[in-house]
C-alpha cells in the first residue's frame, strides 16, 4: 500500500474585507472553504477550477506562502503547523518544492541559470562547490538541457526552456512533491508536450507526488492519477481522475467537460449538445445560499438553493450535489 | 451566395532593426466569405497576429512594413487607400478584438462612451442616435441590462463582461470583417464556450466574416469553418476545419494535432515536435519546417515547396505533395 | 492571461529600431557630451594638483588657488582689453586667479556630492529594502521616519546645523546627508514592494532561503538600476545644493575655493567684473545639466518605467 504524503483536512481560507478609517470587517472572502484531499507517494492530484475557485489558495497554503485561517496540513501524517522552524526547514521545506506558472518571472533574471538551480541545495545544505556544480549539471542533463547552458541567463532561454530550468530547480533537493501551478499554461502547444512527457517521465523514475493546479482538462487527464474539481471554494467531484473523466456527475465538471472536448461542427449532431452555462462565477464575497452551484446549474431543484450538499460517495467518486446521487440514474457525457 | 469578402495575395510583412530583417510574413495567401469564420492558427511568433495588423495597417512605425503583396475587401485594394480613406475603413468595415480585455478597454471612461465614441466616429447620428445604437450593440452582444450598463466603468465588469464590451465596439458600426486575435485566451472554459456561442449567433444574424486567430485546436474546431496553419511565417496548410483534425497532410499540422492532450481518452504519452522553431532573422533556404520533419526529403532543404492545391479549398506546401 | 515570449528566439531579444541615422547620431550626443563634461571635470578635480600623491608642486592649476596679490586684481579674461594669458579668466578682487579656484573649485564640488551620494544612498537604500520587504511596523516606523525627513526643508536645517557647528567641509556633508537619504527610501521601499510580489521571490521563499538572503541576493541585484539612475540625477542637485549653501555664506567656509563661494564673491560686482560670478556659475550649469543629461539617458536605457521621474 503506497503511504500517504499529504494530506488536507477541511482546509479554509478566509480573507476579511474591511472598510472605512478604522479598518472594520465587513465582510470575508471565502477561498477557500473546507477543502480536503489526500496524495499519496508517487501519485498526482490535479485541482481543476475556473479562476476564483481557490486552487491557487490551496497550492500556497501547501508551500506554506499563506496561513490557513483553519484546517489541518498533515504531512506524513504530522501536523504541519506544529512543526518547529527547524523541522520546517530540513524536513518539509525540501520535500515539498514547485514549479510555478510563468516561466518569466519565476527566475531572478540576474542570477545565471546554474545559480539558479544550485541556490536550493545552497541554502539548505552543506556541499561543496564541487558537488553543487555536479548537481547541477546532473538536474540539468535529467531535463534534457545542455551543460554549457549553466552559464546564461534566464532571458537567453525560451519558455519551453526556463521551464525545464524550474524543474530542474525545483528536484535539487530531491523533494517528495512538487506542487506545480499551471506549468504548461504559458507554454506554446507543442513544447506543452515535450514539458508534460517529461514531468510524467520523471514521476516515474523518482518516484515523486504531483499536485496540479490546472484549469486545462485535457492536460490534467494526461497527467492525474487522481481530481478535484472546484468551484467557488469547494470540492464539488473529487476521486480517481479515470472515474471522474469517464462518469462524471456534477454538472459544474459535465459542462466544464463540454466546454473542453473538441467536438467537430459536423460531429455537434451526433454527440451531445454542448453545455453552455448561464452567468458567470459569484463572487466568493457572496456566495449563493444552498449550493454554490444552483445560480447557474439547469439542473437545479428547490432543495439546492436552501441546503449545501456535502461531498459524498456516489458510485466509485464523491460528489457534492443534491441532484446527482444516484450514478445510475443520470447519462454519461462522453 | 456568399461573396468572398477579404482577399490576400501573397502578403509580406517584415521588421526592420538594427539587427536585419524579420521576415514576419513571408507570402500568406488566403480569402474569407461572408458569414464564414476563418482561423489562423498557429504557435508564438508563426506571424498570425503580425497578418492581422498588416490587414488593418497597423504595423509600429517605422520598424514594421507590409514589403509586398494585396489586400482587396469588398473588392478594393487596401494598399492604395491613403492614411484617411485607411481610418475609415478601420472600426467600420473591418475591426479588431484583441485578447486582453483589461487593457483593450479605457478604464477612465464608461462602457457607453466607449462603444459611443466608436459609433460617433463612423456613423453621423444625433446625440440620442448615438445612445440607441449603442444600447442595440450591448443587446447584440447579449448583456443583460444593457441601459443600466451603460454607465458602468470597466473595472466594475468580469473579464468575460469585459470581452463582451470590447465585442460590442466592435460590432456597433456592423463590420464587413471581424479580425479576432485570440480574444477567449484569457477566459475560463466556461465563459470561453458562452462567448463562442455567442459569436456564432452573431454571425448568423449579421453575416459579418470573422478572422480568428488562436493556438487554442478546441476553439478552431467549435467555431471555424476553414484554418489555415501557419509554421515561420507561412501558412503550411489550409482546409475546412474538418480535413485539418480528420486528415491533416502537412507533417506540421499532422504533428500539431496528435501533441495536443485528449479529454475523452487517456494518453500515455504526447508526440511531441522535437526543436524549436526557426529565427525569422535567419531563415533555413528550404522549407521551413524542415530541420524538424518527421519526413524530411533532400530537396525539403533547399527549396521552399509551393503551394498546391489538393481539392476544393484544401492546398497544401510540402515537397510530398505534387 | 501571459504574454508568449517568442519561442523560436534563445539569444536575447533585438531591439527593435527604425530610427533614422540623424535620430540615432543625437541620441548617442546626448550620452557622449554629458560623459565627455563629467570626465573633464573630474579630471579637473583629481589633477588639480598632485598634493595627495605627495607631489605638491605638479599642478594643473596654473595658480595656487588662495595666493592673493593685490596688485593683480580684479582682471578681466585674457580676450578683454586688460586682460592677460598669464590669468586666462581673469582674477577676484583679492587678485586670485579664478581659473585655478575654478579648477580646485571641482575638486571640492565634486568630493561634496560623490560623499553625500555615497551615504545618502546607503543609508537610503538599506532602510528601502527593510522597509519594504519586511513590512508590518518595521515598514510603518521607517516610512514615517522618512516622511518626517521629506517635511524639513533641506536648506533650512543644513543652515541650522552650519550655524551650531560652525562650518566647515564636514559639516556641509553632514547637513546635506542628514535629510538627503529619504527619497532614495521611498523610491528603493516602492521598488522592493514590487520585487517581492514577483514569482522569483515566492520560489526564494519555498526553497528556504532566509529573509536577510532574499534582501541581499534577489532584491537588491534588481534595483540596482533605478538606483543608478537617481544616484546620477543626484549629482546635479547637490553641486546646487553645496553652491547654494556657499553662496549663502553656511557652505564650505572661505577662502576655500568652492563654486558657491565663488558665485558669492562675485554678486556685488556683476556690473563690473561679471566673470568672477559668471564663469563658476557656468561650471555649475554644466555639470547639472551633464548629471542630468546623463541620468536621464541611463533611465532610458535601463528602467523606461521610471519616466515620471
Amino acid at each position: 500500500m503506497t503511504e500517504l504524503l499529504l494530506e488536507g483536512r477541511d482546509l479554509k481560507k478566509h480573507y476579511p474585507v474591511t472598510k472605512g478609517l478604522l479598518q472594520r470587517t465587513i465582510g470575508w472572502v471565502r477561498a477557500i472553504d473546507g477543502i480536503s484531499f489526500t496524495i499519496e507517494q508517487g501519485k498526482t492530484l490535479s485541482l481543476v477550477g475556473e479562476s476564483g475557485a481557490g486552487k491557487t489558495t490551496v497550492a500556497k497554503a501547501v508551500l506554506l506562502l499563506e496561513r490557513l485561517t483553519s484546517g489541518h496540513i498533515l504531512f506524513e501524517g504530522n501536523d504541519v503547523y506544529n512543526f518547529s522552524k527547524s523541522d520546517l526547514k530540513t524536513r518539509y521545506r525540501p520535500s515539498v518544492q514547485s514549479v510555478q506558472q510563468n516561466p518569466w518571472s519565476s527566475m531572478n533574471p540576474r542570477m545565471r541559470v546554474r545559480d539558479i538551480i544550485a541556490e536550493p541545495l545552497v541554502v539548505n545544505t552543506t556541499k561543496t562547490k564541487q558537488e553543487t556544480r555536479q548537481r547541477v549539471l546532473e538536474l540539468l542533463d535529467q531535463v534534457g538541457l545542455a551543460p554549457n547552458q549553466a552559464d546564461y541567463y534566464p532571458h537567453e532561454f525560451s519558455g519551453g526552456q526556463r521551464q525545464r530550468i524550474a524543474v530542474a530547480r525545483a528536484l535539487a533537493l530531491n523533494p517528495r512533491l512538487v506542487v506545480l501551478d499551471e506549468p504548461v499554461s504559458a507554454l506554446d502547444v507543442s513544447i506543452r508536450a515535450q514539458i508534460m512527457n517529461l514531468l510524467k517521465d520523471l514521476q516515474e523514475q523518482y518516484n515523486l507526488s504531483y499536485l496540479v493546479i490546472a484549469h486545462n482538462l485535457a492536460t490534467v487527464r494526461f497527467m492525474s492519477h487522481s481530481v478535484a474539481i472546484m468551484y467557488l471554494g469547494q470540492i464539488v467531484e473529487y476521486g480517481d481522475a479515470e472515474d471522474v473523466f469517464t462518469q462524471p456527475l456534477h454538472p459544474y465538471t459535465r459542462a466544464l467537460m463540454s466546454a473542453s472536448l473538441l467536438t467537430l461542427p459536423e460531429d455537434e449532431d451526433q454527440s451531445i449538445s454542448p453545455i453552455i452555462l448561464s452567468g458567470e462565477m459569484p463572487s466568493p464575497l457572496n456566495p449563493p445560499p444552498g449550493c454554490r452551484f444552483h445560480t447557474r446549474c439547469a439542473e437545479a431543484m428547490e432543495i439546492c438553493s436552501k441546503e449545501e450538499p456535502e461531498l459524498r460517495t456516489v458510485g466509485n467518486h464523491q460528489v457534492r450535489c443534491h441532484v446527482h446521487e444516484d450514478p445510475g440514474v443520470h447519462p454519461e457525457s462522453s | 451566395m456568399s461573396e468572398v469578402v477579404l482577399r490576400v495575395e501573397d502578403l509580406r510583412t517584415s521588421f526592420f532593426t538594427r539587427v536585419g530583417e524579420f521576415k514576419a510574413v513571408d507570402g500568406v495567401s488566403f480569402y474569407v466569405k461572408e458569414g464564414e469564420t476563418f482561423g489562423l492558427v498557429g504557435e508564438s511568433a508563426c506571424g498570425k497576429s503580425v497578418t492581422a495588423l498588416s490587414l488593418l495597417r497597423l504595423l509600429p512605425e517605422p520598424a514594421g512594413k507590409i514589403v509586398g503583396g494585396k489586400i482587396t475587401l469588398d473588392g478594393i485594394d487596401l494598399m492604395t487607400l491613403d492614411k484617411k480613406e485607411m481610418r475609415e475603413i478601420r472600426g467600420k468595415k473591418i475591426s479588431m478584438i484583441l485578447q486582453d480585455p483589461m487593457t483593450s478597454l479605457n478604464p477612465v471612461y464608461t462602457v457607453g462612451d466607449q462603444i459611443g465614441e466608436a459609433v460617433r466616429l463612423h456613423q453621423q447620428l444625433h446625440d440620442n442616435m448615438v445612445e440607441d445604437e449603442v444600447i442595440s450593440a450591448l443587446r447584440l452582444l447579449r448583456i443583460p441590462a444593457p441601459e443600466q450598463r451603460v454607465h458602468d466603468y470597466p473595472f466594475q465588469m468580469s473579464g468575460g463582461m469585459r470581452q463582451r464590451v470590447v465585442g460590442s465596439i466592435a460590432m456597433s458600426c456592423r463590420p464587413r470583417l471581424l479580425i479576432a486575435d485570440e480574444p477567449t485566451t484569457a477566459l475560463d472554459a466556461t465563459i470561453q464556450a458562452q462567448y463562442i456561442a455567442l459569436f456564432k449567433d452573431i454571425q448568423k444574424q449579421t453575416g459579418v466574416a470573422i478572422i480568428f486567430i488562436t493556438h487554442d485546436f478546441g476553439v478552431v474546431a467549435n467555431i471555424c469553418h476553414r484554418v489555415a496553419v501557419m509554421y515561420a511565417g507561412s501558412i503550411v496548410e489550409t482546409a475546412p476545419t474538418s480535413i485539418i483534425f480528420k486528415a491533416p497532410i502537412h507533417p506540421y499540422t499532422s504533428a500539431l494535432i496528435h501533441s495536443v492532450p485528449h479529454l475523452d481518452r487517456r494518453d500515455d504519452r504526447l508526440y511531441s515536435i522535437e526543436g524549436q522553431p526557426p529565427s525569422l532573422l535567419n531563415l533555413p533556404p528550404g522549407c521551413r519546417f524542415a530541420p524538424r520533419c518527421p519526413e524530411v526529403m533532400d530537396i525539403c532543404h533547399k527549396e521552399q515547396p509551393p503551394t498546391v492545391e489538393i481539392s476544393d479549398g484544401h492546398s497544401v506546401s510540402c515537397w510530398r505533395v505534387k | 492571461m501571459l504574454e508568449k515570449d517568442s519561442d523560436s528566439e534563445t539569444a536575447a531579444k533585438p531591439v527593435i529600431s527604425g530610427l533614422s541615422l540623424q535620430a540615432r547620431v543625437l541620441r548617442k550626443l546626448t550620452f557622449i557630451i554629458p560623459v565627455i563634461i563629467l570626465s573633464l571635470i573630474i579630471l579637473m578635480a583629481i589633477f588639480a594638483d598632485l598634493a595627495w600623491l605627495g607631489l605638491p608642486d605638479v599642478r594643473l592649476a596654473p595658480f595656487d588657488p588662495e595666493k592673493i596679490s593685490m596688485r593683480d586684481r580684479l582682471m578681466p579674461p585674457f580676450w578683454a582689453e586688460e586682460g592677460s594669458t598669464d590669468h586666462l579668466l581673469g582674477t577676484d578682487k583679492m587678485g586670485r586667479d579664478i581659473l585655478s579656484r575654478l579648477i580646485f573649485g571641482a575638486r571640492i564640488s565634486l568630493s561634496v556630492s560623490l560623499l553625500v551620494i555615497l551615504i545618502t544612498s546607503f543609508i537610503g537604500t538599506v532602510l528601502g529594502i527593510l522597509g519594504g520587504y519586511l513590512g508590518g511596523r518595521t515598514e510603518a516606523f521607517l516610512m514615517r521616519i522618512t516622511d518626517i525627513s521629506l517635511a524639513f526643508p533641506p536648506i533650512l536645517v543644513a543652515m541650522l546645523l552650519a550655524v551650531s557647528m560652525g562650518p566647515s567641509f564636514t559639516t556641509v556633508v553632514l547637513a546635506i546627508s542628514l535629510l538627503g537619504w529619504a527619497p532614495y527610501a521611498r523610491l528603493i521601499r516602492g521598488e522592493t514592494l514590487r520585487l517581492r510580489e514577483i514569482d522569483f521571490v515566492a520560489q526564494a521563499r519555498i526553497i528556504g532561503a532566509s529573509p536577510f538572503r532574499i534582501m541581499l541576493k534577489h532584491i537588491f541585484p534588481n534595483i540596482i538600476n533605478p538606483l543608478i539612475i537617481v544616484m546620477t540625477l543626484q549629482i546635479g542637485l547637490l553641486i546646487i545644493t553645496e553652491a547654494s549653501l556657499s553662496f549663502l555664506g553656511v557652505g564650505i567656509p572661505p577662502p576655500a575655493p568652492s563654486w558657491g563661494n565663488m558665485v558669492n564673491d562675485g554678486r556685488n560686482l556683476v556690473d563690473t567684473a561679471w566673470w568672477i560670478s559668471t564663469f563658476p556659475g557656468i561650471a555649475i550649469a554644466l555639470v547639472v545639466l551633464s548629471g542630468n543629461f546623463l541620468g536621464d539617458w541611463l533611465r532610458d536605457k535601463l528602467d523606461p518605467r521610471l519616466r515620471q521621474l
